[in-house]
């Protein structure tokens, strides 16, 4: 951490995006995490994410549980609105949130601890609900907090700082958010943002539950040799499957790439991601294919990093639940209470 | 790129924009730190040793080191650098004990032409080394042209006498009012060198029409500041014209407005913003409610029967040439005569040397200026040295500084019987300023205020007496104020590959976008890629390979705060923050061989 404030000068020649706001509008207060902390790249490339695609703070809900990762949303955002919640509820808090003003962006932020142990149900049920969020995980596998201890992503094998081996199998939150039904499915890992600034970027337009992994070294405890979540490991084992530009608005695609080496993927709302496949067989539409392509991979001791599923036809809780199509804080008294008789009705369509 | 030399003392120098601007180098950073610390006696003391006249030079320095200010370019203006060298040498406590000692006389001689600051420099970096050093000036007491140019409104008499003073007391031997009429005459006399620091004397003059009819009320410039100095003069018309639009017309017409000008013009041949004189003379002579008027060229002095009336003034325009010089072309307009009662002359000086005999060994060349080697400041004479505006022509007192450190180490190498044109490099150390896990030795907390204005005597009162300072200087709660503002550009961030893991913490903390990993590239094309916009080619970029991921690490220095955040950020210590100090070598200096190595 640093004791001096961030200065409030910034390069006299940052670019502007569509709002006028250069990138430095989109930061929260100093961090207080430790110097190197892989979780600071990824407040950064949120801040990135935000600032390219013009979104305005004020549209934002950045939520989050407890742990070094649930600290982070003090850092991005300053201007958005923020709720720290209790240990592994984010979840919920934030489906609560959504359903109750479903015209802001939600951005649940969580770690590994919070989502993998305590609040694993919490995730589960978020997930296969579809509520429309972007659900990141910065994953370190490690309770940095309380000094170093695995966490239930740790790898079996992995070695803690202290010399401890793991015995106990990990969870690899990607798999299971494809099984639950995630619509968007991404990992990515906090040393290499071009990568994960258009996931996050390509997360915060879809339409649904998004999810995305960031492996994130935690610089204190777990970025040693034996690890597997050390920034020397994740560099030697990343096998990438495709890297994304996100193509907002509805502009022509200008971007020169070389035949075959591209799959357009358009979402509900007209935005549009380019894939460039680095892996020439990989396809993100096919969530079964997607499954086993990660297991094959884990059991190599690869990780495999990119948009691995993604469902452009996707939809969300509020469609599942026929919901009011405006925030409720919206409603008048005469749509929250529309009298005896529409009771009566509903009564009568009950016997 | 290739990875960049940290080593090499000038990388690091540049970044430190105001001391690489500076003709003598001075360590600015440095003194400004030393001055919030309220450690005034010793900012004054490094300023004394580089720029030898602090008090004068902080109130009338050319100030190369602000435009080049690394703050101008990350708000809209510099650190007050020139006003805070004057709060050391107004604050500072009696430091006479601390100028060096008398030495013992090592038995050689040298002459010095002219008590300038060029020759007072030159006194005073020879005579502590032993020489003998004998002073010639036309003038009674020492100073050259920063007591007969300089209006005592912008710099006091006592100013002057304090710092001449100190050079003086070294065991130097001044002639005042001993004017030197023969070259020839002086090498006869047994010196082993002489230096000539005789300035830039003449005022140009203007040769037009009514010029010798009107004789007696159109007066030069630099002539009459004189005059005024020495209290020859103590009055002037009511109404005066100023023709001339540098830092002499400045000083002019504010002294016209003090001996009783009460309708005081400047009027210039060019536009306002190419005037050569300093945007805050220019500024402080509109505050004394004297018109600047533009694009007026003299073209007669009218008078009736001898007795001067006014002036006529043609009306041009700038037209600006394909290669984008400026040619002023007459507007087509009526030609307008301003009436007036005197007229001042400043429109520019030029160097005389009707004393040095043209067959003593200084060769002169077709402009009439005497041959002078640029580094070592010889002329064709190797025992005889010029410097100043001697030189190479009017330049201003910094600059006269510069020369003389330079001119006096190739005089002390001559006569230790080395070869002068071997200039050892500057003394250079560097240090880590950590002092604590984020703790470091120097004040990193950048802070946002703008420049604060130093305050300014009633013009009422001011404009009454000649003598009264117009800037009464920063107080030492303004000075501690902007002293904060200077970005400690001298302390280096200094990047070691090997310890770096790439985890970008210093990417995303650096509050200016300055530092990019990337893959390397051509310069041209590295500066495209950066993180944030490089408008600046003349801006190093600080390059390191040896990564592990076969990238390169690319610092711009261009705006870059100083603020360490990148390593207080850095969990491996690749990043630190290390003081950078350059030592200019002046004669007598040892072991500057060291320099190397230090480096």
């Amino acid at each position: 951490m640093t004791y001096i404030a961030k200065p409030k000068f910034h390069h006299p020649g940052l670019p502007k995006n569509d709002l006028g706001f250069t990138h430095r509008d989109y930061e929260g207060k100093i961090s207080t995490l430790c110097a190197g902390c892989g979780h600071d790249s990824i407040t950064a490339s949120i801040i990135e994410a935000c600032f390219e695609l013009s979104i305005e703070p004020h549209r934002v809900a950045k939520i989050s549980g407890i742990g070094c990762s649930s600290k982070t949303p003090d850092y991005f955002l300053g201007n958005s609105h923020g709720f720290n919640s209790v240990h592994g509820r984010m979840p919920s808090v934030l489906t609560g949130a959504n359903l109750a003003n479903r015209e802001l962006i939600y951005l649940g932020v969580s770690g590994d601890g919070d989502s993998a142990s305590i609040g694993f149900g919490q995730f589960a049920h978020s997930i296969r609900r579809g509520v429309n969020m972007t659900y990141i995980v910065e994953n370190n596998g490690v309770y940095g907090l309380t000094k170093g201890q695995f966490s239930a992503t740790a790898d079996r094998g992995s070695k803690s700082k202290k010399g401890l081996i793991n015995n106990d199998s990990p969870i690899d939150l990607v798999a299971i958010a494809l099984q639950l039904g995630a619509s968007f499915v991404a990992r990515s890992f906090s040393g290499d943002k071009t990568q994960l600034v258009p996931l996050i970027a390509a997360a915060i337009q879809h339409k649904g539950a998004a999810f995305i992994d960031v492996i994130s070294p935690c610089v204190a405890f777990n970025n040693h040799a034996g690890s597997t979540k050390s920034f020397d490991y994740v560099r030697e084992h990343n096998d990438a499957v495709n890297r994304l530009d996100v193509i907002s608005g509805r502009d022509p695609i200008t971007v020169d790439y070389a035949p075959g080496t591209v799959q357009l993927v358009e979402q509900h709302d007209g935005t549009r991601i380019a894939l460039r496949k680095i892996d020439a067989d990989y396809d993100p539409h096919d969530r079964v294919g997607a499954m086993s392509f990660l297991q094959k991979h884990a059991a190599r001791g690869q990780i495999v990093t990119g948009l691995l599923f993604v469902d452009p036809e996707s939809d969300d809780l509020h469609s599942h639940l026929d919901t009011v199509e405006v925030p409720l804080n919206t409603l008048d008294a005469g749509d929250l209470c529309p009298g005896t008789a529409a009771l009566e009705k509903i009564n009568a369509s009950l016997r | 790129m290739k990875p960049t030399d940290i080593s090499a003392p000038d990388y690091f120098h540049k970044v430190v924009d105001c001391q690489w601007a500076c003709p003598a180098h001075t360590p600015v950073p440095e003194y400004i730190r030393l001055i919030a610390e309220g450690r005034y006696s010793d900012a004054y003391m490094i300023n004394w040793r580089s720029n030898v006249f602090p008090g004068i030079l902080g109130r009338t320095c050319d100030r190369p080191c602000e435009p080049a200010c690394r703050r101008g370019r990350v708000e809209d203006t510099p650190v007050a650098i020139c006003r805070l060298k004057r709060v050391a040498a107004d604050f500072k406590d009696d430091v006479k004990h601390r100028m060096p000692k008398l030495s013992a006389k090592n038995g050689k001689r040298i002459a010095i032409v002219g008590g300038g600051p060029a020759s007072l420099t030159v006194a005073r970096d020879l005579a502590p080394l032993g020489y003998h050093c004998t002073v010639f000036d036309s003038d009674p007491k020492a100073g050259g042209m920063m007591r007969t140019q300089i209006p005592k409104f912008r710099l006091p008499d006592s100013v002057i006498d304090e710092e001449t003073d100190y050079i003086l007391n070294l065991g130097i031997d001044f002639k005042g009012g001993h004017r030197i009429d023969s070259l020839k005459q002086l090498l006869t006399e047994n010196f082993d060198a002489v230096f000539v620091g005789s300035g830039a004397p003449r005022g140009r003059e203007l040769e037009i029409p009514g010029r010798k009819e009107a004789a007696a009320n159109i007066h030069i410039g630099i002539e009459w500041l004189a005059s005024v100095s020495f209290e020859h003069v103590s009055k002037i018309g009511k109404r005066v014209i100023v023709l001339g639009g540098g830092n002499t017309a400045m000083d002019c017409c504010r002294t016209a407005r003090r001996l009783g000008g009460e309708d005081v013009k400047v009027v210039v041949r060019s536009g306002f913003e190419e005037m050569k004189a300093s945007p805050w003379e220019k500024e402080d002579a509109l505050h004394e409610d004297i018109p600047i008027l533009n694009f007026m060229v003299p073209v007669a002095f009218v008078h009736d029967n001898g007795k001067l009336t006014g002036v006529t003034f043609q009306k041009v325009k700038a037209e600006y040439d394909a290669n984008g010089r400026r040619n002023l072309v007459p507007a087509g307009e009526a030609d307008e005569t301003i009436n007036c009662d005197d007229v001042l002359v400043a429109v520019g000086q030029e160097n005389a040397f009707p004393w040095i005999e043209r067959d003593c060994g200084v060769e002169f060349d077709k402009w009439n200026m005497p041959k002078v080697d640029a580094r070592t400041f010889v002329s064709t004479n190797p025992k005889v040295f010029f410097g100043g505006d001697a030189a190479f022509g009017p330049k201003n007192i910094i600059w006269a500084v510069a020369h003389g450190h330079d001119a006096a180490l190739s005089i002390h190498k001559m006569l230790s019987g080395e070869d002068i044109t071997e200039r050892p490099l500057p003394e250079v150390t560097i240090s880590s300023q950590k002092m604590g896990i984020h703790e470091w030795s120097y004040d990193n907390d950048i802070s946002v205020d703008k420049r604060y204005k130093v305050p300014h005597r009633d013009k009422v009162i001011a404009l009454k007496d000649i003598r009264a300072e117009v800037e009464l200087g920063y107080d030492v709660k303004l000075a501690l104020g902007e002293a904060h503002r200077c970005l400690n550009c001298d302390v280096q961030t200094v990047f070691a590959a090997p310890l770096c893991i790439e985890c970008d913490a210093c990417v995303d903390i650096c509050p200016m976008d300055c530092i990019t990993f990337t893959q390397n590239g051509e310069e041209e094309d590295l500066r495209t890629r950066l993180k944030a916009p490089s408008p600046h080619p003349d801006q190093d970029l600080y390059v390191a390979d040896g990564l592990k991921t076969g990238r390169v690490m690319v610092k711009d220095e261009d705006v870059c705060l100083h603020c360490g955040l990148c390593a207080e950020r850095c969990p491996t210590g690749a990043w630190d923050m290390q003081k950078y100090l350059i030592d200019m070598t002046h004669a007598g200096t040892s072991c500057p061989s060291k320099a190397r190595s230090a480096a």
